[in-house]
């Protein structure tokens, strides 16, 4: 049975950095390129479901058998990543869910897994999502060299894109960077000695392994895809040590996006993919306390998989953030005066659970005797409770379940309110006429650069709302259609 | 409906405190003072009330009737609190109303109280226990500016001309208030100093929002036909109508952002059970519910004070100031007084009974005889309406 690749997808936030104002801003020394920023209510959780909705996109959701989630950047350390994302996804509940966190290879390892687990027959198909948005304390390299996206990838046998031939492992303590509990931000050791006894040697032995292992050469190889560093001179250098030539070597999407941890090598095998032909073979390889390395074989059905945002659209699509001041905010690096408005309300877990569907998954519902699809903020300022009473025809108890998150909207009417307490003021909150019929209220999100109007289209996406003692609530908005 | 409620009850007294940021008053002080106000004015003694209602917004003891009997030491009669959002203190007025149409008590007290400046806040504290903080995060401003982006958009009306006709509503309201002394704001803005005023969510800018108060107001009501036992100069309740959405405005593609449906409902229906078959020439004075310029702009429409779409022509005509063909918000509105939730619909009322009375000093308005208030609770897509007419003659 040939397992391997059915379909990828990725996400990249709107927001780059270019790297010269962090220079600008602290001193030091420069770097090139830009990196990606998530916005104020993005986070791994968020930019994963985005790269597994582009990854499923065409594909039917009620046919996967598990969801493995990989980001060392989890919102809770208790609380199961896999399954909020899963049900954000509206998968199935009899899946098999597992975070898989804790190193950068944690994308890899996850594949690895889920490739197991179809091979052995106790899954059909199983998406793997990586996503990851570490954070760096200020002045420093990290800061400048890490981005923020996603990547998803979804692992089964049948309509395979590209079959996964082999693999080799290699695990390794080696404490080249770490994060400990309870810490913010990512510390490491001196890099050249993390470089030249880590990276330059570990992942080079990886590779050389999966190559001897398989009795392979590198030139046997259409595209070798491997992670990189906090900089790209170590990266260009693995291609001489493996002498590769210029074009086997993938682009290691630095200039762009940035180091996106445990995200960035499926980033990169998204990207070689997106480029692929049938009888291509890819070396994909990632390093982090250790390595994961894999050889992929393209197949024909790549030419049958529809176009997707993937890597590729998703770098031309951008806005340019153009001070480090909006940075440091949108992180929560820099506590802000608290707001003399009325706080949140608090969270309740068992009005969540209840209408876990209706805040999760964008779940209303559809009144069989008129037809009107309707989601359920209907009370004064948003009550989440599923309606029973048709709002059009008043018919009582003829609801079914109705989608909303794959719907398009456009806009009836909208404010921009300065007054609202926000992280990214003004806050912008849209009226939503969905296609198809339903009307609802959500924040606008990623709409700089665009000016908004009556009659704009947008889409919907997943996003954070608020943590309120320790518990992250994700919810949904609007967003400018950005494709 | 089958009864109306005209000319079965009068109002004998009322009384108002200042409105304002109160810091040197409770809300017990608010209460007293408000309540006594009303007693002098009617002539009567506390221990003549028969039963009361109580008008307040935030109080969260869950003790209701008790936050008014407590502080006017009212002796062991019956005491209900009404909360029926920013229309809480009609509302308590229409039950007291109904109670004594109904024959019940001959005597009854309504106050509505709101001490909004001791939570520390800018703006009204909204707190949702059963929404689990998964809602949009505009504020007020944001909810109304909704209806003025659309209106524009609709009637092909340009920012320019949309920012000056909703000016010219704040700037009507603040020459009004110069003339109420209970007023928060008194004093005169020009229309140049509303226009570039900062904007708060656009097109309203910080002239276009009403302010937050302290206050507080209250009235006795009697039969009718016990009125003139009382005062040779009561005023009659013609009419008493509420209109509640069934929260459809923001799930049902149907509603149009142009209007308030509670309103043209409840107007509707009280002009239904008032007898009033022109509004536009009957009604004599208004006092509406100017949140913001924007509401009381379409207000206008939906009270068919004006027609579909012509609100501006009439609002920039002068139709609605204080020498205009229809005076709206002769004390200077919401605009002026700030809006303490559980007394501004008293507020209004209590502008009303001395027009019709013809104590309205500097503000008197010419042979007044049907004034009409409207107090709105919620958000436009969907809203509780109060809509009462208050006349000084039977019939």
């Amino acid at each position: 049975m040939a397992v391997g690749i059915v379909s990828y997808g990725a996400y990249i936030p709107l927001h780059r950095m270019p790297r010269d104002i962090f220079q600008k801003a602290w001193g030091g020394a420069k770097m090139p390129g830009e990196r990606s920023v998530c916005n104020f209510d993005e986070d791994s959780m968020t930019m994963a479901w985005e790269a597994a909705a582009d990854c499923m996109r065409g594909n039917d959701i009620s046919k996967v058998d598990g969801l493995y989630f990989a980001t060392t950047t989890t919102s809770f350390l208790e609380r199961l990543g896999a399954s909020i994302l899963a049900t954000a996804l509206d998968l199935r509940e009899d899946i098999r869910t597992m975070d898989v966190t804790d190193t950068l290879r944690a994308g890899t390892t996850a594949v690895a897994a889920a490739a197991d687990a179809v091979k052995a027959g106790t899954a059909k198909s199983i998406l793997v999502a990586a996503g990851e948005h570490r954070m760096a304390a200020c002045a420093g390299d990290f800061e400048m060299a890490l981005g923020d996206a996603a990547a998803a990838v979804l692992i089964g046998s049948d309509k395979v894109i590209a079959t996964i031939e082999g693999s080799y492992h290699i695990s390794d303590e080696f404490a080249g960077v770490w994060r400990a509990e309870g810490e913010q931000f990512i510390r490491a050791w001196e890099d050249r000695m993390v470089y030249d006894k880590g990276y330059s040697e570990i992942l080079e032995k990886g590779i050389k392994g999966l190559l001897k292992k398989y009795d392979l050469k590198a030139s046997d190889f259409a595209k070798v895809v491997y992670d990189t560093t906090l900089e790209t001179r170590r990266h260009a250098q693995m291609a001489k040590q493996l002498k590769l030539a210029d074009d086997q070597v993938q682009d290691p999407l630095f200039d762009t996006v940035g180091n996106a941890g445990s995200a960035h090598a499926m980033m990169m095998l998204v990207a070689a993919l997106e480029e692929a032909k049938p009888g291509d073979k890819i070396l994909w390889a990632s390093y982090s306390n250790g390595v994961d390395a894999f050889i992929l074989q393209v197949t024909d059905q790549i030419k049958k998989l529809k176009e997707r945002r993937g890597v590729k659209n998703h770098l031309s699509v951008k806005k340019l953030m153009d001070n480090n001041d909006r940075y440091l905010r949108w992180r929560k690096i820099v506590p802000l005066e608290k707001s003399r408005r009325s706080e949140q309300s608090p969270v309740s877990i068992a009005n969540l659970r209840r209408d876990s569907k209706v805040a999760l998954a964008l779940y209303g519902v559809k009144c069989k005797n008129c037809g009107t699809p309707q989601y359920s903020q209907g009370g004064s300022y948003g009550y989440f409770t599923p309606l029973r009473v048709c709002v059009d025809c008043q018919a009582v108890d003829q609801m079914e379940p109705y989608k909303f998150s794959d719907k398009i909207g456009k806009i009836f009417t909208y404010t921009e309110d300065r007054l609202a307490d926000s992280n990214d003021p003004p806050t912008t909150v849209t009226v939503v006429d969905f296609v198809g019929g339903g009307r609802a209220l959500f924040d606008m999100t990623d709409r700089g650069g665009q000016e908004i109007k009556v009659g704009m289209e947008v889409e919907m996406t997943f996003r954070k709302l608020f943590v309120d003692r320790g518990f992250h609530q994700y919810f949904w908005k609007t967003r400018p259609i950005r494709f | 409906m089958v009864g109306s409620i005209k000319d079965k009850v009068a109002i004998i007294g009322m009384g108002c405190t200042q409105f304002g940021e109160l810091w040197d008053k409770s809300r017990v002080d608010l209460i007293v003072d408000a309540a006594k106000e009303a007693y002098e004015d009617a002539g009567v003694e506390q221990k003549d009330i028969q039963a009361a209602w109580f008008g307040n917004y935030y109080d969260t003891t869950g003790l209701t009737g008790q936050a008014l009997a407590g502080p006017l030491r009212l002796q062991y009669i019956p005491v209900t609190r009404v909360e029926n959002a920013c229309a809480t203190a009609s509302d308590a007025l229409r039950n007291a109303s109904y109670a004594v149409a109904a024959g019940i008590y001959d005597l009854v007290l309504v106050v509505g109280a709101e001490k909004i400046k001791d939570q520390g806040l800018s703006g009204l504290a909204v707190r949702n226990l059963d929404t689990s903080g998964l809602m949009f995060s505009m504020t007020m401003p944001g909810m109304f500016s909704m209806l003025a982006t659309r209106y524009f958009d609709h009637y092909n009306i340009s920012p320019e001309d949309g920012k000056h006709m909703l000016a010219h509503v704040s700037w009507k309201s603040h020459k009004n208030g110069v003339l109420s002394p209970k007023a928060h704001f008194r004093r005169e803005v020009s229309m140049e100093q509303i226009i570039k005023a900062p904007i708060i969510a656009w097109p309203l800018g910080l002239f276009d929002c009403c302010g937050v108060s302290d206050g507080a107001a209250a009235a006795i009501i009697v039969p009718a036909k016990d009125a003139k036992k009382y005062r040779d100069d009561p005023i009659y309740i013609k009419a008493v109508q509420m209109g509640v959405a069934p929260a459809d405005g923001s799930v049902s593609t149907k509603y149009d952002y142009l209007h308030v449906e509670s309103t043209a409902r409840a107007a509707v229906a009280a002009y239904k059970e008032a007898g009033v078959k022109k509004p536009r020439e009957e009604i004599g004075m208004a006092e509406v519910h100017d949140c913001f310029s924007i509401t009381e702009a379409v207000t206008m429409e939906d009270l068919q004070f004006s027609k579909r779409g012509g609100m501006k022509e009439d609002i920039e005509s002068g139709f609605f100031d204080l020498d205009g063909g229809l005076p709206v918000q002769p004390d200077g509105g919401l605009k002026c007084f700030g809006h303490p939730i559980g007394a501004s619909g008293l507020r209004m009322i209590y502008e009303m009974y001395k027009q019709l009375q013809g104590k309205a000093d500097k503000r008197q308005l010419k042979n007044p005889k049907l004034g009409l208030t409207h107090n709105l609770g919620g958000q436009p897509p969907h809203c509780t309406i109060f809509c009462g007419i208050f006349g000084r003659e039977l019939g």
